[in-house]
């Protein structure tokens, strides 16, 4: 099998990657681009460690045909902050209510909860849990992470 | 993971084609949280994997003079954030709001979810109550089928190879008519159905007598099904608390409930007979 090229946004620079057509985003993200940041869990989509944004929706990158990433901006963990490293509120928010345990959820859990605050700055507690509910976590029982995500949506406001 | 190709077509007649070529070794792939995950199961192993994501006009929601319609490949987060749907079918709501997760229906067509026919596919319920009719396209042409008639065993419709499904059109339902669906799981999210249960109910001017019942049941046959018994219970009836028992009781007796790891038949047929009642109940409200 021949390897094929693909070219789109990824944390706002534009990339063109090599791949096989039978890669998955997530794949290509981690050892193409070496962003680790996006995790590996179940692989088939249930557990939501692999969360990314594309054009703004929350997607699980396991089961994400590269191919199909032609064109569209992608958002990972690791373009959360800002360049000059300042945290994302969501990820301050996350440490500060202990919203991490052993942290294999987490980058997923803050793409799922990134998507849900751009389109909606003030959710409610249901909503919230509604955004994540594709995002398992063994560690917390959710409450801290709930928590945080209402902190960072705060957060959001009060910087506006 | 198997090596496959994996091809863009930017018309129907190219997909279709490409299909035709590659036969058996070809699988059309739409939203692909169904596909991708049978492929990394080593369920199939295509050579060629056919991307219907790039054809034009089989993403619409089109309702007009009581008509509508729904593309293929619309998703179920499309169908979820419609402001047309939660107005005027909020059955289709109860449905694809409880369908995987946020990250699965942004991206999980109702085309994919049909043809993937699995005995718990929460929107091919709701959408047989409401009489929907499937419109595919394939090397012969253009056809249409009822819904209720396009599942033949779990995993098989009457899709032929080559073929796509165009759109879902679910006529116009007569005056004071509502509808409801019921997906009963263990919990909330991430969680395919032990049972699903719609029902559909017109009324007279009266707004008691039911002039049309439709219920449909999922999980509990091979394929979807309807109650057609429990339907002519209602029908013609002012509907008191004793009918609606009676069309519950009919409905668990015509399923075909089996033990399975989700539920055992008993508890089915139990389920079957409470949430046709309960459903009954939201659809008249929601009818008046």
């Amino acid at each position: 099998m021949k390897k094929v090229s693909v070219s789109f946004t990824l944390n706002g620079d534009l990339v063109t990657a090599e791949v096989l057509p039978n890669w998955t985003l997530l794949k290509t993200l981690r050892e193409y681009f070496e962003l680790t940041g996006s995790k590996e869990g179940c692989g088939v989509g249930e557990c939501g460690a692999c969360t990314v944004i594309i054009d703004g929706d929350a997607i699980n990158s396991c089961i994400y045909p590269i191919l199909e990433v032609e064109g569209k901006s992608v958002t990972t963990i690791e373009g959360v902050a800002s360049e000059d490293g300042t945290l994302h509120p969501l990820q301050k928010a996350f440490l500060e209510n202990n919203g991490v345990q052993c942290g294999f959820c987490t980058s997923g859990m803050i793409m799922s909860a990134k998507a849900l605050l751009d389109h909606n700055p003030d959710p409610t507690e249901d909503e919230i849990r509604a955004s994540i509910a594709g995002n398992l976590c063994r560690c917390t029982g959710y409450v801290q992470i709930v928590e945080s995500i209402e902190n960072a949506a705060e957060m959001i406001k009060q910087e506006k | 993971m198997n090596k496959f190709d994996y091809l863009t077509p930017t018309s129907i007649s190219e997909a279709i084609s490409l299909h035709e070529s590659y036969g058996d070794q070809a699988k059309y792939i739409a939203g692909g949280t169904d596909v991708m995950v049978k492929i990394k199961e080593g369920k199939i192993s295509p050579q060629y994997v056919i991307s219907l994501r790039h054809l034009q006009g089989l993403d619409h929601i089109i309702y007009e003079k009581g008509e509508l319609k729904i593309g293929a490949m619309v998703t179920h987060r499309m169908l979820e954030l419609s402001p047309t749907i939660r107005k005027e079918f909020p059955i289709l709501i109860d449905a694809v709001e409880n369908i995987g997760s946020v990250q699965i229906r942004n991206v999980a067509t109702i085309g994919g979810n049909i043809v993937n026919a699995v005995p718990s596919a929460d929107s091919a319920v709701p959408l047989i109550t409401l009489g929907a009719e499937v419109r595919a396209i394939g090397p012969k042409g253009k056809r249409a089928m009822a819904l209720e008639d396009f599942f033949i065993g779990p995993g098989k419709t009457l899709l032929k190879g080559g073929e796509i499904l165009l759109e879902f059109v679910i006529p116009k339902l007569p005056p004071h008519t509502g509808a409801a669906y019921w997906k009963h799981t263990r919990r909330a999210a991430m969680e395919l159905p032990i049972l699903g249960v719609a029902v559909l109910i017109s009324l007279d001017d009266d707004m008691q007598t039911c002039t049309e019942a439709r219920i449909g049941l999922g999980v509990v046959a091979p394929t979807p099904m309807r109650a057609k018994n429990a339907e002519a219970i209602l029908k013609g009836k002012k509907v008191d608390d004793e009918i609606l028992k009676n069309a519950g009781k009919a409905a668990a007796q015509e399923c075909k409930a089996r033990d399975s790891i989700r539920g055992k038949a008993w508890y089915r047929r139990d389920m079957v007979e409470l949430f046709v009642q309960r459903m009954a109940i939201v659809a008249m409200k929601r009818a008046r």
